[in-house]
């Protein structure tokens, strides 16, 4: 939160936020072990410590009668389940549910620090990290398909889906390939960071016209745009919750879509 | 040879405007009918609003794609 990230601009010029809100140094500068440790870190961290605790709380000790943070935990367990395991799945979406689960609620918390104050920062705004998310499921879809439909018959069943004309296969055989075996894991990772990136530097730009039209250099003219900045970022705020919720839940229920993908083929 | 027009700027900004055209049309169409369907058959939401939100993702890969390609090739 240093004086950089906060002004608006060198001068009298207007300067809208760059990619430079998203360079964050070590927290502890110096120490040469702790390097790693900087506010995306911090909150990848923390979102995990948050599910642990979360699911710790609602299914460790669970009552007939559910109190308290249990009432919530199996809601979420539901929504998770109902809208996307075994619609997805079909009767192997109870296997999948802890996985799933967690899934859906890891990214979830990362996504909300980009509203919660002081965290300010969605962590999947960084690439890397719905890089290892989606890279993670791309080992798991291929792994389960060659278990389930064996090394020959998975690239068989993706590349040449049966029952269509021969000399289609031509056009549709390297469309496939591309699009399921290169594509999938690229899209998966890169719909999550595109839209966190994106809602994250709209917040900061309404957020900054207002800072620097009704703060640093307020004028009878400029305070009109001042105001329309402060309504927005509310405005996109909300949004933005909305936009990182169903981010989650499209991420959550791609990784299904895959899982099942390999598990069964397409007939 | 001279130019007639320029655009000065970053490029990258009208290649994901231009990028953005198909999908915006292809979202469009998808949301469009999946409300239709819906209208038309109202016990069926869940499974139209999955299938919706699932062609949804799929049509925007092409967007985001041209929105990282700036960023890549730079």
């Amino acid at each position: 939160m240093s004086a950089r990230l906060l002004a608006s601009g060198s001068g009298d010029k207007f300067e809208a936020p760059g990619l430079h809100i998203f360079d964050w140094k070590p927290i502890f500068e110096g120490q040469a072990g702790l390097a790693w440790l900087t506010k995306p870190t911090l909150i990848v961290i923390l979102a995990a410590l948050a599910v642990i605790l979360f699911a710790w709380r609602a299914f460790g000790n669970p009552k007939l009668v559910p109190r308290g943070v249990q009432n919530v935990g199996e809601v979420a367990y539901l929504l998770v389940r109902d809208q996307v395991a075994r619609p997805m799945l079909g009767k192997d979406g109870d296997r999948w549910m802890p996985f799933l689960f967690s899934t859906f609620f890891f990214v979830l918390f990362m996504n909300y620090a980009g509203v919660i104050p002081v965290l300010q920062l969605p962590a999947t705004s960084h690439i890397a990290i719905p890089i290892v998310l989606a890279l993670a499921v791309y080992g798991m879809m291929l792994f389960l398909g060659i278990k389930h439909q064996g090394l020959v018959g998975y690239f068989k069943n993706v590349m040449f889906p049966p029952g269509l004309p021969k000399a289609l296969y031509v056009i549709l055989a390297p469309i496939e390939f591309l699009s399921t075996i290169i594509l999938r894991p690229f899209t998966h990772a890169v719909r999550l960071f595109a839209n966190m990136f994106a809602g994250h530097l709209l917040i900061a730009f309404f957020a900054t016209v207002a800072w620097w039209f009704l703060a640093e250099k307020l004028t009878p003219l400029g305070a009109g745009v001042g105001v329309v900045g402060f309504v927005m970022t509310i405005v996109m705020t909300a949004f933005e919750i909305f936009v990182q919720s169903l981010q989650a839940f499209i991420f959550t229920l791609l990784a299904a879509s895959y899982i099942n993908s390999s598990l069964h083929a397409d007939h | 040879m001279s130019a007639i027009a320029a655009v000065s700027g970053n490029l990258g900004s009208i290649a994901y405007g231009l990028a953005a055209i198909g999908p915006g049309i292809g979202v469009g169409i998808i949301f469009g009918q999946g409300v239709q369907a819906i209208a038309r058959q109202p016990e069926l939401t869940n499974v139209i609003r999955q299938n919706m939100l699932l062609g949804f993702a799929l049509t925007e890969a092409l967007a985001l794609i041209g929105f990282v390609v700036p960023f890549v090739h730079q």
